[in-house]
């Protein structure tokens, strides 16, 4: 049999999470030694069209985006949406909080209605094609990148955790940042970035997504113990989870 | 002598974000040269409306992968200036520390991924395994110590976390640093080899002037990227970070319709080069001999050798930073509890990211929330630059073969080692079909 070809493609993004695959260092060409990178802009100048697994990073803001990712789909056999950005529309969705007219002219003046600042509102790769795939997190994590990659060529289905990033905090040993009148959203996002913020003593922004059935309401009792208000919450669910279920009522 | 010549290279590779060039010439006369970027906008400043001082750095590090450290930097800068926030000196260290693991970082990675392949006549660094299997090692050895040098500081190689206005949250402990300043020491040969490694390619580093004005941060007695104010090779003095809109002076030209920037004359340079220019005096002892060893001298004008100025500033961010260790090491690290409050402001805040000189602004209310942001971009800064370092170049080279001359044009880009993701915030381009 031969080797699956890989592609990797960017979207919207900081491009952060394709620079955690040149972070491996030399685990790239163990990863490579079970498959063909064929297209790679940000760090080859070689190309092919030809390819099975498609690597999508950053999210679809513009109608010539969604076409460009209909496409990639079409001639991809396996579909990986890469980071946060791709599995969920990222910080790129702040951006739909607005008015997108407003948002343009804000930023670029009179220049705004110019046809290539052209701009719609930001969506998940999922809302536009099917994913296969899914790699969480801003930016993703470098093991769990790997983890899945290795599943995917040997067939298997990933694992990803379904319990909320608490979990791997209190396992940490952490102390509770809500202790500390921080609004933390660790209860309620989901684990597999070995709680890396509060264990630095920064509180969780939810990068990697809801976990399944967050029992956001129970929000409120912990909102109202420490003597916080909803609105403090629901701001900062904002960041990484705009126009996402679930808002708080 | 070939006469026409027409090059469009869409969605440039080994860049970060997408650009393009086009060049067309009929009958030896030059009828466009375009640097265009068509990089998904992405409306950062319009998105931190609403949002808290305390999570300003955490959504705007999300701007570039590559140097989402400085903007945290600078951000984090920004909104202390607004609200009178005090940093301790052991802080301001710590972020320094930071700062230089990104710099190592970055620059290692242009460097070594992106620019040197073209040095050696290949598309990426993937052949190059095969073909100088230690160079590859080299350049991989020191990229992993960047990483994890930012991990150590920032809690993450990409978007750090430990950083907060007044302050950090974590401190790494003396062991810690102490085992770092072992490592950076240790990384002096492996500079030394990409010392080597370039010198023995440096012939296929293309010969081009043009001598511009060059924009960096300056601060008395010292190589700054972080600390200062703004100054150019043609202005005597420096400004003050809060006028850096009187340095920038976006304009839209009738040549393209792109922002561009200019102070004294038509374009500037920012980067690695520009800060060369400005301040090699005070470079450290080693970072001095390489440069002298690889013959980069200050008042270089060719961009080309913005590669070769990063690779003298990876030696000097690792000679500062055992240092600065030493420093924190004798002083002791002191855990710092941070309790900050908003206060109505508005203020800039300014670092050299590791492809020039950055600016930040944010206006708050009294509770901390983000009223206004404007954000100054070292790529945009440069994209004049590169457009016009594109006019002066491509007439020079016109008898060469059609690939050498897209070749050569494409070097010239990656020397700028645009991030261009970041940029486009900023730039508006047309396309001519």
């Amino acid at each position: 049999m031969s080797k699956p070809r890989i592609a990797v493609f960017d979207f919207a993004c900081c491009e952060g999470c394709q620079l955690q695959i040149v972070n491996l260092e030399e685990e790239i060409l163990d990863l490579l030694g079970g498959a063909n990178i064929v297209q790679w802009r940000e760090a080859m100048s070689e190309k092919s069209d030809e390819y099975d697994i498609a690597i999508i990073e950053g999210s679809i803001t513009r109608p010539e985006d969604e076409a460009r990712v209909k496409e990639i789909r079409s001639r991809a056999g396996v579909l990986v949406a890469l980071g946060a950005c791709a599995t969920m529309g990222g910080i790129n969705k702040l951006k739909n909080n607005f008015d997108l007219d407003d948002v343009k002219t804000y930023v670029y003046g009179k220049d705004a209605q110019k046809p290539h600042l052209a701009t719609a509102m930001t969506k998940a790769v999922d809302e536009v094609v099917k994913v296969d795939f899914k790699v969480e997190g801003c930016p993703i994590d470098r093991k769990e990148f790997t983890y899945i990659v290795r599943c995917l060529l040997m067939g298997k289905t990933p694992e990803i955790p379904q319990y909320p990033v608490c979990v791997e905090c209190k396992a940490n040993g952490n102390p509770c940042l809500w202790e500390q009148g921080e609004v933390c959203l660790g209860p309620i996002i989901r684990a597999g970035c070995g709680a890396r913020c509060p264990s630095n003593g920064h509180r969780c922004f939810g990068c990697r997504g809801y976990v399944d059935n967050p029992n956001v309401n129970a929000a409120k009792d912990v909102i109202e113990k420490y003597n916080l208000d909803i609105d403090t919450l629901k701001l900062k669910m904002s960041l990484f989870g705009s126009q996402q279920e679930p808002t708080i009522l | 002598m070939s006469n026409s010549v027409n090059i469009n290279v869409q969605h440039m590779t080994r860049v970060e974000g997408h650009g393009n060039i086009i060049v067309n010439v009929t009958d030896g006369k030059v009828e466009k040269i375009e640097w265009q970027v068509p990089e998904a906008p992405r409306f950062f400043e319009a998105m931190v409306r609403g949002q808290s001082y305390k999570d300003i750095q955490t959504i705007v590090s999300r701007i570039c992968g590559i140097c989402s450290i400085t903007h945290s930097l600078a951000s984090t800068k920004a909104v202390e200036n607004a609200m009178g926030i005090e940093v301790s000196e052991q802080a301001d260290k710590m972020r320094v520390l930071m700062h230089y693991s990104e710099y190592l970082q970055s620059h290692v990675l242009h460097m070594g991924y992106l620019a040197v392949p073209d040095f050696f006549g290949e598309k990426s660094v993937v052949p190059l395994v095969a073909k100088a299997t230690d160079a590859v090692k080299t350049i991989i050895r020191l990229h992993r110590l960047a990483n994890e040098w930012s991990d150590l500081i920032a809690g993450r190689t990409t978007h750090p976390v430990t950083l907060i206005p007044g302050g950090m949250t974590k401190f790494p402990t003396e062991l810690q640093l102490r085992e770092q300043q072992q490592k950076l020491k240790d990384s002096i040969p492996d500079l030394k080899a990409v010392l080597n490694i370039l010198l023995s390619v440096a012939e296929n580093i293309p010969v081009f002037e043009r001598e511009t004005e060059y924009v960096s941060l300056k601060k008395d007695g010292m190589y700054t990227l972080y600390h200062g104010e703004i100054t150019s090779t043609d202005y005597d003095g420096t400004v003050a970070i809060s006028d850096w809109k009187t340095v920038t002076n976006e304009w839209v030209s009738d040549q393209s319709t792109a922002k561009w920037c200019k102070w004294n004359r038509p374009s500037y340079m920012v980067g690695a080069l520009a800060r060369f220019n400005n301040q090699a005096d005070y470079l450290s002892p080693l970072a001095k001999d390489v440069a002298k060893a690889i013959g980069l001298e200050k008042g270089n004008a060719n961009p080309y050798m913005i590669t070769i100025a990063q690779l003298v500033e990876c030696v000097h961010v690792i000679e500062t930073s055992i240092q600065l260790i030493d420093e924190l090491l004798t002083a002791g690290i002191k855990p710092e509890k941070i309790v900050t409050s908003p206060k109505a402001g508005k203020a800039s805040g300014c670092v050299e990211a590791p492809r020039g000189i950055l600016f930040h602004e944010y206006e708050f209310d009294s509770q901390g929330k983000c009223m206004n942001a404007d954000i100054c971009i070292p790529t945009g800064q440069n994209h004049a630059s590169i457009q016009h370092d594109f006019d002066k170049l491509v007439p020079e080279i016109l008898d060469e073969p059609e690939d050498a001359i897209r070749q050569k044009l494409e070097m010239l880009v990656r020397a700028y080692d645009p991030c261009i993701s970041c940029s486009t915030h900023m730039l508006n381009v047309e396309f001519v079909k």
